[in-house]
């Protein structure tokens, strides 16, 4: 059941040693690789799993936030107000789903109700403005569905939700476009530095490059051991959470966010850009890195305070229950660090806010790059973002576009019917740029299977398409002659 | 395109109303089906038993689903595979969380019949609306030949049920592969002919239950056991013991899975004894999640269709009309789960009650009397009834238990007064049925009817 490691994607023909390699393809890293993808440079991702964003990236809360409530002036802070306004605006070009419900800060004790102006100030700390306070009628007028009990709250009017998984498969599809070879299922088992050169070994050979780049995620802290740092732990914080079917959607207008305090974080409650409600996330300090297992006291728990914000979520039927781990370290900043003489840079600890800050992230760590000396030589030919496919509920999805159901009937064929997902959109996946390595890549690229049957309908159907796609016999569409070609690469040559 | 009567699901139920549409004079019949193929669940369920009490003979799934699909067409209602009713109009405003959702589009509300005003009314004064035929309905079809308006003076929704899957029934854990539902696991052996070696766990202990232990031993798999939280296995004696003696499969009565184990494969299965608490690891390659059945209410919710808080599927009386006027349902999106040839039963009996409202003869729609359950009776179907209304689909309705209970005596009362008693041995999962001789002397003024234990 195992898939075989996916082959890399990119330039057939890599330089033997690249001008930049960095490691971990979640939402920072394929951002940095994107940013990096600008400048004439021969870049390498790897990552120790099939497909792009399968760490804290895809497992989260899927808010695109404002950093009203950062710590004012952190580098998360200036980072995240960055980062936000450059994915506001990237999202729109390159077709990622982003609806802004606005977000309102609840407060249900007096407690809650003291902190509310130090929130606000701190909004203001941070650059962020908009912000304003609502009584306890103004919150029930805007959500009729809240639980009883509410005293007064914020309101902030530009938090938004997002696609988690199209964030960081346009930003790698773009940096694909532009050259950016992708090495994907390698394991990085260490680091060997000499000779104007980092030699990073994977499980599946080692990748050389000048510059090194240190965006594991979770795995931040053991590579930067390997380079010789060690100013910081990755303590792991799962968080799980549980998606409600869309039929809940009209309960909730906008993002219902808890008053943090002293004793508890709280949860949240939120839309998510494909019309469900989800609920949570718990906090929980963990040694494992690679658990992601849900809890029966975690689940009972969230469950239990979703039913005091809004009570009529009991009555719907949980669609998935799931569980992320958030690279939270000792500190309580971003630990990103750039070592001129090493010709190395560390983008770690990026807690929670990583596909919020994602591009200001980028444009900062290039940014310091440029500064530790790496040539950052503008290169002609830039395409932009790609159009991803849209998969947000608020846009126009193709099974309700006659115009391109005309144009072909793939369209028109609905497989996922909880989800009305298409053949042909299922087929575009499986031969997109950056395809798919399982089931699960399927799903965060089309939302097959993700609705409320979770495959009963269409599993079958689905999985035998994409063992189709698959089969050695026709090549995975990723090593399909004329791939590479699809998107023709200037750089080519220059990575010869 | 203008059609009679618009029929959502082209399973049993909705074939078989079809054809008797067709049969009692009814033109324009338009069936529908999402699949991509007509006959529903019964397509990919490929074991024996099919028939027997509607057709009067021994068939499998796929050939019973065959020959309804060809009556239909004979019969001349027009049947569409891979074809998604996208369109049905949304109501908003409705109360409850049923009414709000989707799209605000003027020109897809103007095709509803008038409002329901279910919402607030005691017990005597239900859905009402016109005797006749009501403003036609407006519904737009996604197929692969395009987007498609069309008008129905009735509509029947047949879409039938599915059971939960395990993030339903929160059981937590990893999610790895190799973890599906009875659905799932018919499709990718029968549809696909995938194998599955290796060890199986069954979830359940129902006549489902069964036919996916069949269908995975025809898969390669080796079935370990059926784990149920109930005291018992709720199938026929006859179905245990043959598991046991010809697939060597136990029943382990209450026991409930804890925690799914294993991240890029299923490893196994933390299983938990309900009477000791004690644990075990059990491990597996394959965990089917069987029965605890959910009617595939979509389309009746986001219609604003009352929705029964029992069944789940949208309420209706027992000529199988929802609140909404002239929107029927029928099958297992009303009583979920029962075997084919009860959905299809149920599919004649909605046929007759359409066929005759669009003539004008029903009773007026003016007073709905809710039926309910208590406790450990967990749903009643119909679930409503009218003053002058029809016995239901074969005389009787239809119930289900939480409990075990070798004898029981059901009441029915309303108010103070008991309209019925009757016995019955209850059986979670089983049906339970109530001779529906007692709906003439419910009294229209004394509001909602009762069905409990004695």
């Amino acid at each position: 059941m195992t898939p075989a490691p996916p082959p890399a994607i990119g330039p057939a023909a890599p330089a033997p040693v690249a001008d930049i390699v960095v490691i971990g393809a979640g939402v920072v890293g394929t951002a940095i690789a994107r940013e990096l993808s600008r400048y004439d440079l021969s870049i390498v991702v790897v990552d120790a799993a099939t497909d792009v964003g399968t760490g804290t990236t895809k497992a989260n809360t899927a808010i695109l936030h404002t950093g009203f409530d950062a710590a004012p002036g952190s580098l998360e802070s200036r980072l995240l107000r960055r980062g936000s306004a450059l994915l506001n605006d990237y999202a729109a070009r390159a077709g990622i789903p982003v609806e802004r419900t606005g977000a309102l800060l609840v407060a249900w004790t007096e407690e809650q109700c003291q902190a509310l102006p130090g929130i606000e100030d701190k909004a203001r700390q941070n650059g962020y403005t908009a912000i304003r306070p609502l009584s306890a009628a103004g919150l029930y007028q805007r959500e009729p569905h809240l639980g009883p009990g509410a005293l007064a709250g914020l309101e902030i009017p530009d938090e938004s939700v997002i696609c988690p998984w199209t964030t960081p498969l346009a930003y790698a599809t773009e940096a694909v476009h532009a050259g950016v070879r992708l090495q994907l299922g390698s394991p990085v088992t260490g680091v060997r530095t000499g000779a104007g050169e980092h030699a990073v070994a994977t499980a599946r050979g080692a990748v050389r490059g000048r510059w090194l780049v240190n965006a594991a995620g979770l795995g931040g802290d053991v590579i930067d051991a390997m380079m010789g740092g060690g100013g910081f732990t990755i303590r792991p914080r799962r968080g799980e959470l549980i998606v409600f079917d869309k039929l809940a959607r009209p309960l909730l207008g906008s993002i219902l966010l808890p008053v943090p305090t002293a004793q508890t974080k709280g949860v949240l409650v939120a839309p998510t850009v494909y019309g469900n409600v989800l609920l949570g996330p718990t906090a929980e300090d963990i040694g494992d890195r690679s658990d992601t297992d849900t809890t029966a006291a975690g689940l009972a728990g969230l469950l239990e305070a979703g039913r005091r914000i809004v009570p009529d979520l009991a009555g719907e039927q949980v669609t998935a229950t799931y569980a992320g781990l958030r690279a939270a370290t000792e500190h309580r900043d971003y630990q990103i660090r750039v070592d001129p003489g090493l010709h190395y840079a560390c983008v770690a600890g990026i807690r929670s806010t990583g596909l919020s800050a994602s591009l200001g992230i980028a444009e900062y760590v290039v940014d310091q790059l440029g500064g530790a000396g790496l040539p950052l030589a503008e290169r002609g030919g830039i395409a932009g973002p790609p159009v991803m496919p849209y998969i947000g509920e608020a846009g126009t999805r193709p099974y309700q576009d006659a115009g391109r159901i005309a144009a072909d009937p793939e369209y028109g064929r609905i497989v996922c019917h909880c989800e009305r997902v298409t053949r042909g959109e299922i087929r575009d996946a499986l031969a997109s740029t950056v395809p798919p390595a399982d089931t699960g890549g399927l799903r965060r690229r089309t939302r097959a299977m993700n609705g409320r049957c979770q495959g009963f309908f269409c599993a079958a159907a689905v999985s035998a398409m994409m063992a189709a796609a698959q089969r050695p016999a026709g090549g995975r569409p990723a090593d399909a002659p004329g791939h590479a070609g699809e998107h023709p690469s200037p750089e080519l040559g220059r990575l010869a | 395109m203008n059609v009679d009567v618009l029929i959502a699901g082209a399973g049993p139920a909705g074939l078989a109303a079809g054809i008797e549409l067709r049969r009692l004079g009814v033109s324009r019949v338009l069936i529908v089906d999402r699949e991509a193929e007509a006959g529903g669940i019964p397509r990919h369920s490929a074991h024996t038993g099919y028939g027997l009490r509607d057709l009067h003979r021994v068939m499998t799934g796929p050939g019973y689903a065959r020959h309804y699909v060809q009556a239909a067409v004979r019969a001349g209602a027009e049947v569409r595979a891979g074809t998604t009713v996208t369109g049905w109009p949304v109501r908003p405003g409705l109360p409850g969380p049923a009414g709000h959702i989707g799209p605000s589009d003027p020109a897809l509300h103007a095709g509803l019949p008038d409002p329901a005003p279910h919402a607030d009314l005691p017990d005597l004064a239900g859905p009402d609306g016109p005797p006749g035929p009501a403003r036609p309905l407006s519904v737009s079809l996604t197929s692969a030949s395009g987007i498609e308006t069309v008008t129905a003076a009735a509509v029947l929704l047949a879409t039938g049920c599915q059971e939960r899957p395990r993030a339903a029934r929160l059981v937590p854990g990893s999610r790895p592969p190799g973890v599906m539902t009875t659905g799932e696991l018919q499709q990718r052996v029968y549809l696909y002919g995938q194998r599955l070696p290796g060890r199986a766990l069954i979830v359940g202990a129902e006549h489902v239950s069964f036919s996916a232990m069949v269908t995975l031993a025809h898969a390669g798999a080796d079935v370990v056991a059926l784990v149920t939280d109930q005291p018992r296995q709720q199938s026929y004696a006859a179905f245990a013991l043959a598991a046991a003696v010809r697939w060597r499969a136990p029943v382990w009565t209450c026991t409930a899975v804890h925690r799914i184990a294993g991240h890029d494969r299923l490893e196994g299965v933390e299983l938990a004894n309900l009477r000791t608490g004690a644990t075990s690891f059990v491990g597996c390659d394959t965990l089917v999640f069987t029965a605890d059945w959910i009617p595939d209410h979509e389309l009746a919710r986001l219609a604003g269709a009352e929705i029964d808080p029992g069944t789940r599927g949208p309420a209706v009386d027992t000529a199988l009309e929802t609140s909404l006027p002239l929107v029927f349902a029928a099958g297992n999106l009303v009583h979920a789960a029962e075997t084919a040839d009860i959905a299809a039963a149920g599919g004649r009996h909605v046929a007759r009650q359409i066929a005759a409202a669009l003539r004008g003869r029903r009773p007026p729609r003016v007073t709905w009397i809710p039926v309910t359950v208590a406790t450990p009776l967990s749903w009643i179907s119909p679930n409503a009834i009218r003053p002058g209304g029809p016995r239901p689909a074969r005389g009787r309705f239809l119930l289900r238990s939480d409990a075990f209970r070798r004898l029981a005596w059901l009441e029915v009362r309303q108010g103070g007064r008991v309209l019925a008693t009757a016995r019955a041995r209850l059986v979670p999962g089983r049906p339970v049925h109530l001779d529906a001789g007692w709906i003439d002397r419910a009294d229209p003024a004394a509001g909602r009817v009762q069905v409990a234990l004695r």
